[in-house]
């Protein structure tokens, strides 16, 4: 006879913290299939404001790590998924109802995604920031920095590797970020963080939600602690909504339209992407004695 | 031996006369200042503007051509100096910002995109060297037109023009460089909103890198500031440049909105208050608008004990006074370290005393005229709110033309974070001085504002500039100088003074697209 399953309710993850939601409210997670997988805490208003709190605290520690530090830490997460690359297979799978090679081949992709922003950390400052030759006698440079606390919109699909696609570029300069995990298929995003948690990435740096997009979405155009949104949703509906946001406190909007293919593809790779969420910062110092 | 001694008596005995010449010239303790006598009373030197032709109307720039408004409407632009007239502009409507906006369209397909990256760099070269040979013409009239000195128009304003255009000129055909493994492309119809603080410069920055990065411009001068904009326009049509290109249409702030709207646009780049700008972000969600913004500023300067005070007083005078304070990243906060606070108020009082305030086509003058009666009013409005929440008002003594607007040089002492003068951009010639104790108090309190344009740092200590040039959250910082620009150096803003840069490479992301 088998032993009976212990089935979780998973939890969001907040400030390096697995809360339930403030809510006391759960939604269940379907599979595309429509077959009932788990439940999860149905992120409410409060629990956004709650992680922009948490992020808000933790950035300043992340951008202050060293570039190589920041490097190593997400090379680090990389290698907390490889270690736990079946347990990820296992859920794309589950939720998606799709093959265990097809999953296995979007948790390599997401693993190599994170690698690859990995070795991004102490370069695009080279690659994008300047010394400016001015035509009087200063020395002058422009160097980016991170924008601040950054929402993260997460699209259904590929539920995974978007996910780390579009919030990596996002943390390597030193910003915190809020994702909202997609609606469809939140279970692959609520065990990533599990998996962020044990690697060395400091809590707040990434918080994941997971809930109901358009009930959430007026409170991130809203928040006035929110610098930045990346809009990955590829929810048209969704887009005017966010990007108003901007006129409340002239949070950056910037969104990533990609098909679920071109997820895999080296479009998705784009170095620019980290300009997105950063501020470029021009210094003037005198030459003289 | 002896005689040196003797010399030296002689010369200490003057000293004591001269001692008690002055102490007998001393005022009363509490109004303390320097005594200049008519030292600073110069000459006039007037900038001979008689030859400066001003037709006594302004039409619409519209593919290549000076066209009349659609509404027959026209209003007039004023000089602030005199309160003259000095011609009427045109007032564009719904119509005419259409049929700029498709003059810019069909340049850009037709005309712009098809030509050869080297021979747009060619006609920016060329727009560059006519605006050069005509700089001083150009300088009269917007020190005309806008009030600021001569001094600042033809040192500053003119050739920081002519400048841009160079630099980004250089950049039409190396576009791919500027983009490491990319290959850019141009966005189409760039819709710009410029202010009237450097009406020239401004039009300058927006065009020369819209052109370069190959899209094709609908421009919007600021109503009170259309003249040298008309001006550029000739100097356009004098270039060759292929018409349709860059479109200007006058008018206030329904001809922006309409350009702002206007479905064929697809860039639009503002500069001006945050207040609009916000509403300009509001009207582009959900549209496919590329939208840049560079908006106001409530600038902090901070002044260590160990910077050269002398230096940074003239920084800071620089800072707040330049262009008569009508500047988006102004100095106008002044974080002082409390062991110098008394010394460098005695010496900022000294030294407005000495500003030469008036007739902006003086050469002499360091402060104009405030651009308009609505400016006046509101630094008037500012400055008195700042003396009801307790704030003690110094100001210049000097005497003030009786036309036209003007305001003197001014600082507010015994200011709190939480008065409108440390929070609400002035835009005048007026200081908000505070202090602070440690380091990190200054940068606590200098990031205290919802904007993040500017700021500055006097100190002789290199690591205390980087720790504070990293903490402040602007996006320029000038160290131990203040209010410097170049084409090849970005500027623009943090939180709500805005996003995208101006100027340098940077820059050009704002017309490139790159995917």
């Amino acid at each position: 006879m088998n032993a009976l399953n212990v089935k979780k309710t998973y939890k969001l993850y907040v400030g390096g913290k697995f809360i339930r939601s403030e809510s006391g409210k759960t939604l269940p997670a379907h599979a595309a299939n429509g077959e009932f997988l788990d439940n999860h805490a149905w992120a409410s208003r409060k629990d956004l404001r709650d992680a922009v709190a948490a992020a808000r605290a933790a950035q300043d520690g992340w951008a202050k790590s060293t570039a190589y530090l920041k490097g190593q830490i997400l090379y680090r997460a990389a290698e907390m998924m490889q270690g736990r690359a079946a347990e990820l297979v296992h859920e794309l799978s589950r939720s998606l109802n799709v093959s265990h090679e097809q999953s296995s081949r979007e948790v390599t992709a997401t693993i190599d995604r994170l690698v690859h922003f990995a070795g991004w950390t102490d370069k695009y400052q080279q690659v994008f920031g300047s010394v400016n030759p001015v035509a009087t006698s200063h020395f002058n440079f422009t160097t980016p920095e991170p924008t601040g606390v950054v929402v993260v919109v997460a699209p259904d699909e590929p539920a995974l590797l978007a996910l780390i696609g579009a919030v990596v570029p996002v943390i390597v300069s030193g910003n915190s970020a809020i994702v909202l995990a997609s609606e469809k298929h939140p279970l692959p995003a609520l065990t990533l963080g599990e998996i962020l948690a044990t690697s060395d990435l400091p809590g707040g740096v990434v918080n994941i939600l997971a809930g109901r997009r358009a009930e959430l979405a007026p409170h991130l155009a809203n928040h006035l602690d929110i610098n930045a949104i990346v809009d990955a949703s590829g929810d048209h509906a969704l887009t005017a909504q966010l990007q108003s946001g901007t006129a409340v406190n002239l949070k950056r909007y910037a969104q990533r339209a990609l098909t679920s293919d071109e997820w895999f593809t080296a479009r998705a790779e784009n170095p620019y992407w980290i300009l997105d969420t950063v501020e470029m910062k021009t210094a003037w110092h005198p030459i003289g004695v | 031996m002896k005689t040196k001694l003797a010399t030296r008596k002689v010369a200490a005995n003057r000293a004591v006369v001269k001692a008690a010449a002055h102490t007998a010239a001393v005022v009363p303790l509490k109004s303390r200042a320097l005594n200049f006598g008519g030292k600073w009373d110069y000459a006039p030197a007037l900038e001979d503007f008689k030859h400066i032709q001003i037709a006594p109307r302004h039409e619409l720039f519209i593919n290549g051509q000076f066209l009349a408004p659609h509404s027959g409407q026209y209003f007039p632009s004023i000089n602030p100096a005199t309160e003259q007239t000095l011609t009427e502009i045109a007032a564009a409507d719904e119509t005419d910002v259409n049929n700029a906006v498709q003059a810019a369209r069909n340049a850009y397909e037709n005309v712009w995109s098809k030509l050869p990256a080297r021979e747009r760099g060619k006609y920016l070269y060329r727009i560059a060297r006519i605006i050069q040979e005509k700089s001083r013409e150009l300088a009269v009239l917007e020190t005309m037109d806008g009030g600021k000195p001569i001094k600042e128009s033809r040192d500053f304003d003119l050739p920081m023009v002519a400048a841009h255009f160079f630099y980004y000129a250089g950049w039409a055909d190396k576009l791919q460089y500027a983009f490491p493994g990319k290959t850019p492309r141009p966005l189409g119809v760039a819709g710009q909103i410029i202010p009237w603080n450097f009406p020239l410069l401004m039009a300058a920055w927006k065009i020369a890198p819209a052109l370069a990065g190959g899209n094709t411009v609908v421009l919007k001068p600021a109503e009170t500031t259309s003249l040298t904009a008309l001006r550029l326009a000739q100097i356009l049509q004098e270039a060759e440049l292929p018409p349709g290109v860059v479109n200007i249409v006058t008018g206030a702030g329904a001809t922006g909105a309409a350009l702002v709207n206007h479905p064929g646009v697809d860039k639009l780049a503002f500069t001006g208050s945050t207040e609009v700008g916000k509403r300009i972000a509001g009207a582009c969600a959900g549209t496919k608008k590329k939208l840049t913004l560079e908006l106001g500023g409530k600038a902090a300067n901070i002044l260590f004990e160990d910077a050269p005070i002398d230096q940074a007083i003239e920084g800071i005078i620089n800072g707040i006074y330049f262009n008569q304070g009508h500047v988006c990243c102004a100095g106008s906060r002044l974080f002082v370290q409390e062991g110098i606070y008394k010394t460098v108020i005695k010496k900022l009082r000294d030294r407005i005393e000495t500003l030469r305030v008036g007739n902006p086509l003086d050469k002499n003058t360091d402060i104009g005229a405030i651009n308009s009666r609505a400016q006046l009013d509101k630094i008037r409005k500012l400055v008195q709110s700042g003396v009801d929440e307790g704030g003690e008002l110094v100001q210049s003594r000097c005497a003030l033309p009786s036309k036209g607007y003007w305001y003197a040089p001014s600082f507010l002492t015994n200011v709190t974070m939480s008065h409108r003068v440390a929070q609400e951009e002035i835009f005048g010639p007026v200081l908000s001085v505070m202090t602070f104790r440690t380091p990190e108090e200054a940068f606590e309190r200098a990031n205290n504002t919802p904007y993040g344009l500017s700021a500055g740092v006097w100190t002789d200590k290199g690591s205390k500039i980087f720790k504070l040039v990293n903490k402040l959250r602007a996006g320029v910082v000038w160290a131990n100088t203040y209010n410097k620009f170049d084409p090849t150096s970005p500027f623009g803003g943090y939180k709500e003074s805005g996003f995208g840069r101006e100027g340098g490479l940077q820059g050009l992301a704002a017309y490139c697209q790159v995917d």
